[in-house]
This record gives C-alpha cells, sequence and structure tokens, in this order.
C-alpha cells in the first residue's frame, strides 16, 4: 500500500498537470478564433482564384505559360504540411500516415518521389527515417504572414518550371469545424482541370468547352501576372487551414488531457480518503485495545 | 431586360458581394467595360476605378484598387486587391486622406515618392467620389 504522503504527492502532481494543459487549451481556443477568422476571410479569394485559373487553363494554349505546362514526367513532389509544435492529439500523426501512404502508393506507379516539408514536426519524423527531403520550412506558424506564402509560392513555382518535378500533392489538415481537421491531398501542379481529392464541392466549372478566351491586356503579361500570384495565394490558403487546424485539434486534445486529469484526481483522491480511513480507524483500534487491556 | 448575371466581389480579406444583378460596368486595365447577362468570355486585370452595378434598377458603386475580373455569360467574378462598397467608405476620412496625399504630393521627393504619393492620391480621390456618390442619393 502506497504511503499518505506518496499519494498526497501524486495528487498534486496531477493537479499541476491539468493547470498546465487547461492554460494550454486555453491559449489554443484564443488563437483559433483568430486563425479561424482568417482562414474563413481568406477562402472564397482563394477558391474564386483557382475557378478562374481552372477556367483560363481549359481555354488558353497550356504553352503560354510555363507554369500552365503540363509535362509527361514522372517525378512527383509532396509537399507535407505538419505543425511546428507537439501536443495536438493525432494532428501530425494522421498527415505524416497519409503521406507515407500515398508515397508508398506513387512508388508503386513506378514514380519517383521527393519531399518537401513545411513544420517541425514533420521534417523530425521524415529525418528520423532518413527519407529524402528537398526543402524544408520550420518556424512559419509562429507569425504567420503573407510572406511566408510568397517565399514557399515562389520556391515551388521556380522548381517546377526548372523540371525538379513535374506533378505536385499538398498533403494538409483543412479547417473543417473547431473541433474537426480532415486530412486533404490536393494536386497544386499542374493546374487541374477536373475535380480533385479536395473539399469544395461547390466550385462553378461551367461545362461550356471551347470558344477562346477574351484577355485584356495581352495574354502574356496578364498570366505571368495572374498565375504566380495564384500559386501564391493557394499556399496562403493552406497555411491558414493548417494553422487555424493545428489550434483546433491542441484545443481538443487539451480538453481531453484536463478531463483525463480530472478522473485520475479524483479517482486518486478517493483512494487516499480510504486509505486515511483505515489508518485512522486502525489507529483507534488499537488504542480501543490498550485501554481494554488497563482495565 | 429578363437576364440577370451574378457578380461575386472577393479581395483577400472577404467576400465582399454576391449578388444578381442587372448590368455591371468595371475599370478594365484598357477602359471601363460593361457587362450584360451573355456577355462572351472574357478576362481583364483592373486598375484603380470605379465599380458599377445596377440591381433593381438602382446603380450601386464600389471603389477597386487593382485586381482581375473573370466574366462569363452567367457570371462576373472581380477578385480585387481591395474593394469598398460606397456605403461602407467614411466621407471625412476620405476628404482627408485626399488632403494629406496633395500635400504629400506637393512636397515632393524622391521619384518613387512623388510616385507614391500620386497612386495614394489617385485612391483618396476615387473614395471620396464614390462615397459622394453614395451620399448624394445616386445609389
Amino acid at each position: 500500500m502506497p504511503s499518505l504522503q506518496s499519494l498526497r504527492r501524486k495528487i498534486a502532481a496531477f493537479k499541476n498537470t491539468q493547470k498546465i494543459t487547461k492554460a494550454m487549451k486555453m491559449v489554443a481556443a484564443a488563437k483559433l478564433k483568430r486563425s479561424q477568422d482568417r482562414i474563413l476571410a481568406a477562402r472564397p479569394y482563394a477558391h474564386k482564384m483557382r475557378g478562374v485559373l481552372r477556367n483560363l487553363s481549359q481555354r488558353v494554349n497550356r504553352s503560354a505559360h510555363p507554369l500552365l505546362q503540363k509535362r509527361a514526367g514522372r517525378k512527383v513532389e509532396i509537399l507535407v504540411v505538419t505543425s511546428d509544435r507537439g501536443l495536438c492529439g493525432g494532428f501530425n500523426g494522421n498527415i505524416v500516415r497519409k503521406s507515407a501512404e500515398f508515397v508508398r502508393q506513387c512508388e508503386a506507379q513506378g514514380l519517383s518521389v521527393n519531399l518537401s516539408i513545411i513544420g517541425r514536426k514533420g521534417r523530425d519524423y521524415f529525418r528520423r527515417r532518413s527519407w529524402a527531403i528537398r526543402q524544408e520550412w520550420t518556424g512559419v506558424f509562429d507569425k504567420l504572414s503573407f510572406e511566408h506564402a510568397i517565399d514557399i509560392g515562389g520556391d515551388l513555382t521556380e522548381n517546377f518550371v526548372k523540371g525538379t518535378f513535374d506533378e505536385l500533392y499538398v498533403v494538409y489538415n483543412e479547417f473543417k469545424s473547431a473541433i474537426q481537421q480532415r486530412v486533404i491531398v490536393e494536386k497544386l501542379f499542374p493546374i487541374d482541370t477536373d475535380v480533385e481529392f479536395g473539399s469544395d464541392q461547390n466550385l462553378p466549372h461551367d461545362s461550356v468547352l471551347g470558344g477562346s478566351y477574351l484577355v485584356e491586356p495581352d495574354e502574356g503579361e496578364l498570366l505571368s501576372a495572374l498565375v504566380p500570384k495564384h500559386f501564391q495565394i493557394q499556399a496562403y490558403r493552406i497555411l491558414l487551414e493548417s494553422a487555424a487546424a493545428e489550434h483546433g485539434a491542441r484545443m481538443a486534445a487539451m480538453d481531453g488531457a484536463t478531463r483525463n486529469a480530472g478522473q485520475l484526481i479524483k479517482k486518486v483522491t478517493l483512494y487516499y480518503n480510504k486509505t486515511r480511513q483505515a489508518a485512522i480507524t486502525k489507529e483507534l483500534m488499537d488504542i480501543v485495545g490498550g485501554a481494554e487491556a488497563l482495565k | 431586360m429578363a437576364g440577370k448575371i451574378l457578380l461575386e466581389v472577393v479581395t483577400p480579406e472577404k467576400l465582399l458581394l454576391s449578388q444578381e444583378v442587372e448590368e455591371v460596368i468595371a475599370p478594365g486595365s484598357e477602359g471601363e467595360f460593361g457587362v450584360l447577362p451573355g456577355h462572351c468570355h472574357f478576362l481583364s486585370s483592373l486598375r484603380i476605378g470605379e465599380l458599377r452595378y445596377k440591381s433593381q434598377e438602382v446603380w450601386r458603386y464600389m471603389s477597386i484598387l487593382w485586381g482581375y475580373a473573370e466574366v462569363t455569360p452567367t457570371k462576373v467574378t472581380v477578385m480585387a486587391e481591395v474593394a469598398e462598397k460606397a456605403e461602407d467608405i467614411d466621407v471625412g476620412r476620405a476628404q482627408q486622406a485626399v488632403e494629406l496625399a496633395e500635400q504629400r504630393l506637393l512636397a515632393g521627393g524622391l521619384p518613387s515618392e512623388v510616385k507614391d504619393a500620386q497612386i495614394s492620391l489617385e485612391k483618396a480621390r476615387l473614395r471620396k467620389k464614390i462615397a459622394d456618390r453614395a451620399k448624394h442619393g445616386h445609389s
């Protein structure tokens, strides 16, 4: 039987843990609110942009701009979006599992696969398993701004043009609601006209094909401004999705942890009281026994 | 006239407008263009200017600072860097901004500064104009 003192210590330790998880939950909730507002505000623009680009790539000659090309190459790159910090439940686990599965699928088809990674957690995971990582970005979620998206979008477009990869898929957590995330595999390069694994069901997609676009100012000028921008916007959207999802996941995980700590405290406290009562009863018996003996 | 087109205006900050309208006039980079239902497919960049749309026989105004517009026979999608509805613009502040920009322009300086000042003056004047429109019952 553990001593009363060690039980007291245990209870105190659980209480401390609970305090910490509770505080983390509060912090995550506050951050969630902010990042949720950001992603909800950014979504319509990004989705419209994608719609326009899809229509556009059906209508213009795809060789008109290097970023619109469709190559028959066999080099695939996967951009894995994880978080920088842990303690957020299955957030990162789901992503790396899905990524690894996707990599195996691609390899089974005889494609060569490269990884680039956003977030410390994913980098550590794949590095430990010594997978080849082409590019990594860490610490972007501390202060997420459009600059990061320009940076990431710029690197991706540059490498697509250079031919480092022919197709790029992004694996990320989509923010569904404060307590729900969904792992999404989305094709970013080349721009596809058919529907992807992604979420937006309601993309207006008019099927009237053919008939070229009237473009103003001239096509080349417009494309060279619009297309790189599209990729920046999409990178930004994905970062925001992931950030909001991360805070949501952390909040849920910490809520669970707080509740579990509460249950443990209850259980140990009950045991402590029982033990204490037993000790008192035993002492009383001793005293009564002693008094009896003196009679 | 029977037909209607869906006008959607989005900025990186939010979805500003999504409405069925009868006619749209937008500030294309090569000049204003008007869109009626059944317009052919068209894609244009936008400059600083005024976007007008007619809904239920009433013209409404909106300021647009750069962006793109995609036109299909049934829909106009405007992706603006910055956009504001006329009724959301504060006339007093717009007037102040005009004055401030004028002062900056007069103060001169490096060519890049002058250019900046010109652009902000243009922006400020546009917002002022549109705010006035809303006020004087045009809309």
